[in-house]
């Protein structure tokens, strides 16, 4: 794997792979010392156009933790802010001469023009309302911790698929490991034409009930001023996910963050079938299973980096 | 319309097969040209070259030169994208004779003396004839009405808001009426921007994969269903600018039966490629507006060429600098190059498959001279030279050698297609001639 640019280039086989790399680095996590050498002296660059709190600082501790120098640029308050173009801001960054670029843009596509014009390995941290690949990666990894397959198992995807590039990547993922896949949210939020990415939809929770798993989608509250929703009390009162739709047996996620009272109720937040809070967990070590898959997958098992010699160039004195 | 003038035309093309569907003539002839005029259509290596410059055209196309009314030459005010001189550049290269360029330029072309200074730049610079449409509405603000009479009188041929739609039907309703003391088709951008919002690609299950901002198709054709029947009712002449869905050809179809006169146009993208394309999310190749649809919309288009709906095509050319391009996609700016491309391109994918004839694309790349009133290219012994002389079977990979144009966001850029333009007349002078097509002269 050169970049992770989409969940849709990862065949089952490689999805797996990564996941079991990820279980490896949750057993580093339960050490005293949560810190392997893998990727010393390496250097990866995380670049944030839009805030993030689950994703970046995931990422970054996931670098740390792989004993890489990281680099964390965030738009405000860099020379983005002074006008400077996506293409003049890598080429700044490739100065370092970055082993990996982790990038998180609001529109569909920078991920792959970045990997065009960089020669490090790219990871795309959620581009517009395209795809969110890593975020798909550790939904995969904590339903598969707590369901052992998804083979055969029905998920709904309810709320604002589209607004949602985590519907779109989570969707891909979880056909590519064999779910049945249902889409669920009022007309105006659901894309026209998203049945033939091979989905069931519907605009009901009804039948709620057949679902394994929900999958809740975020509601930004704006989205009332584009008459996507009339009011949040409608959407809520239609589509929200409350202790009374959801089943005991089923099994309850969210990308976060949550607005709590509308797409979700307060108890069901907390209730016993909420993963909400291990997907944050999971996002760690699958985070850096991906920059190890990148990054040292093709070095010697096991782990430690630059192990089948000097293939790649160690960058020395650069600033930190 | 007016283009730089320089020498005559003194030639012959020996043995070139010439093709003329509207003249009735085809067959092979030497195409004797004196003093920029057809002079004689001669049986083949029977013409007298004596003082002719002798060009071995066996094997080769002769087509009357084609006409383009709906280019972008980016002059005033954005003149790194384009000019007067390097787009009349790329239309030569293209094989056109003609060019109609839009007025939405910064700032755009209100006012009479806009237009003067334009035709003014052409007659000084362009290869080929150029003519320049003012806009409807002062600034495009779509608000009050330009000053159509004066605008004419300057020498506007026509009158276009293109880039953005007139979106009162008030104001359209008055520029009817304007147009009854002035003349000069109205050529309309479609599309409502209450339905087509912050859309950037067309609608459909590639939107929904790729989480962009869908302009749905029925935002250009309830546009043209209430334009052609404002035109209808105020008797006036409008002209629908790249149709690209399919409910638009059936607008269009409806309102030619009812009588309303409209006449329409389509790009070479949208009748050879599809939304499918927008996947690779290149905006330099792939974003325009209106943007690429579905394939029951690209089959439509053609069925609209081929029942005589569609009036005309139009490369909508539109050039833009690489810094405007090399962004994400929903952040680049809107448009592709088309001029040196359109022949090569339908010739490859609409006629090669059997899709359409060659007699209907020489026609269809000459008759946008109808719809505004300018003269069409002719073969026909007498008429003033203006020839696109082609190789059917030259294979050429767009971009290699570069481009005439100032721009190069080509939609083909890099594909390989067959069939090229080696020379082109225009305006009974000689406007273009690839490099690398050598030249015997005569003894």
């Amino acid at each position: 794997m050169r970049h992770l640019l989409s969940i849709a280039q990862l065949s089952r086989a490689e999805i797996e792979a990564i996941l079991d790399r990820a279980e490896s680095f949750a057993e580093v996590g339960r050490r005293d010392i949560k810190k392997v050498p893998t990727l010393r002296g390496r250097t990866v660059v995380t670049l944030f156009y839009e805030s993030s709190t689950r994703t970046s600082s995931s990422f970054e501790l996931a670098a740390k933790r792989l004993s890489a120098d990281l680099v964390s640029v965030k738009a405000a308050g860099s020379s983005v802010d002074k006008g400077e173009s996506l293409k003049d801001t890598v080429a700044t960054l490739t100065a370092y001469e970055p082993a990996a670029i982790v990038i998180r843009h609001p529109h569909a596509g920078a991920a792959q023009l970045v990997a065009g014009w960089a020669d490090a390995a790219v990871v795309n941290a959620g581009d517009g309302k395209h795809e969110h690949p890593s975020q798909a990666l550790l939904d995969v990894y904590t339903l598969r911790r707590r369901l052992g397959s998804l083979e055969g198992k029905r998920i709904w995807i309810v709320g604002d698929v589209l607004h949602s590039r985590v519907a779109r990547s989570n969707l891909i993922a979880f056909k590519a490991m064999g779910a049945e896949l249902t889409v669920c949210g009022p007309p105006a939020l659901i894309p026209r034409g998203l049945r033939e990415l091979g989905c069931e939809v519907t605009h009901s929770l009804d039948d709620l009930g057949e679902a394994d798993v929900v999958y809740a989608l975020r509601l930004q509250r704006e989205r009332m001023r584009e008459s996507f929703v009339p009011s949040l009390r409608e959407y809520a009162a239609h589509f929200q996910i409350d202790s009374r739709r959801l089943g005991p047996r089923q099994l309850l996620m969210h990308p976060g963050p949550v607005n709590r009272g509308v797409e979700l109720s307060g108890e069901a937040i907390d209730s016993p079938q909420s993963l909400i809070a291990e997907q944050v967990a999971s996002g760690l070590v699958v985070r850096m299973a991906i920059l190890y898959e990148l990054l040292a997958a093709g070095d010697e098992e096991p782990a430690p980096a630059a192990g089948n010699g000097a293939t790649r160039p160690t960058p020395i004195g650069q600033p930190a | 319309m007016e283009m730089r003038s320089g020498e005559s035309a003194d030639l012959v093309l020996r043995g070139a097969t010439v093709l003329d569907p509207a003249a009735g003539i085809e067959g092979r002839h030497d195409v004797v040209v004196r003093e920029g005029r057809i002079a004689e259509l001669a049986a083949p290596g029977e013409a007298d070259a004596t003082g002719l410059e002798e060009v071995d055209a066996e094997g080769l196309h002769a087509f009357p030169a084609f006409f383009d009314p709906h280019v972008h030459l980016r002059t005033p005010g954005q003149e790194h994208k384009e000019d007067v001189e390097t787009g009349a550049r790329s239309a030569a290269a293209g094989g056109y004779c003609g060019v109609l360029a839009m007025a939405n330029t910064d700032p755009p072309v209100s006012d009479p003396a806009d237009v003067e200074a334009l035709l003014a730049d052409a007659r000084s610079t362009a290869a080929v004839r150029v003519g320049f449409l003012a806009t409807v509405t002062r600034a495009m603000a779509g608000e009050e009405l330009t000053e159509m009479v004066s605008l004419r009188e300057a020498g506007a041929a026509g009158f276009s808001d293109d880039g953005l739609p007139v979106r009162g039907a008030r104001v359209l309703r008055r520029a009817l009426q304007y147009q009854r003391l002035c003349g000069g088709t109205i050529a309309l951008h479609e599309e409502d921007p209450e339905l087509s919002g912050e859309g950037v690609m067309h609608e459909g299950p590639v939107s929904a994969a790729l989480g962009l901002a869908g302009v749905p198709s029925i935002s250009e054709s309830t546009t043209i269903a209430r334009d052609a029947a404002i035109a209808g009712y105020e008797g006036g002449r409008i002209h629908v600018q790249h149709l690209s869905a399919v409910e638009s050809v059936e607008a269009v179809r409806a309102a030619k039966a009812a009588g309303v006169a409209i006449s329409c146009e389509a790009s070479p993208h949208h009748l050879c490629l599809t939304d499918e394309a927008v996947r690779s999310l290149d905006p330099r190749r792939f974003k325009m507006n209106p943007p690429l649809r579905s394939e029951a919309d690209r089959l439509a288009l053609i069925e609209g060429l081929l029942d005589g709906t569609i009036d005309c095509v139009a490369t909508d050319h539109a050039p833009h600098a690489a810094e405007e391009k090399e962004v994400p996609y929903e952040e680049a700016a809107m448009g592709v190059t088309g001029l040196e491309t359109a022949f090569a391109a339908l010739h490859t994918r609409l006629v090669l498959p059997g899709t359409i004839g060659l007699d209907l694309l020489v026609e269809k790349l000459g008759s946008g001279a109808d719809p505004f009133g300018v003269e069409r290219s002719s073969l026909a012994p007498g008429s003033e030279a203006n020839i696109a002389l082609c190789d059917l079977s030259a294979r050429w990979t767009v971009g290699e050698e570069g481009y005439e144009s100032r721009s190069s966001n080509s939609w083909c850029d890099g594909e390989e297609l067959t069939g090229r333009v080696l020379m082109t007349l225009a305006g009974g002078q000689v406007a273009y001639r690839l490099r690398s097509f050598s030249l015997g002269v005569a003894s």
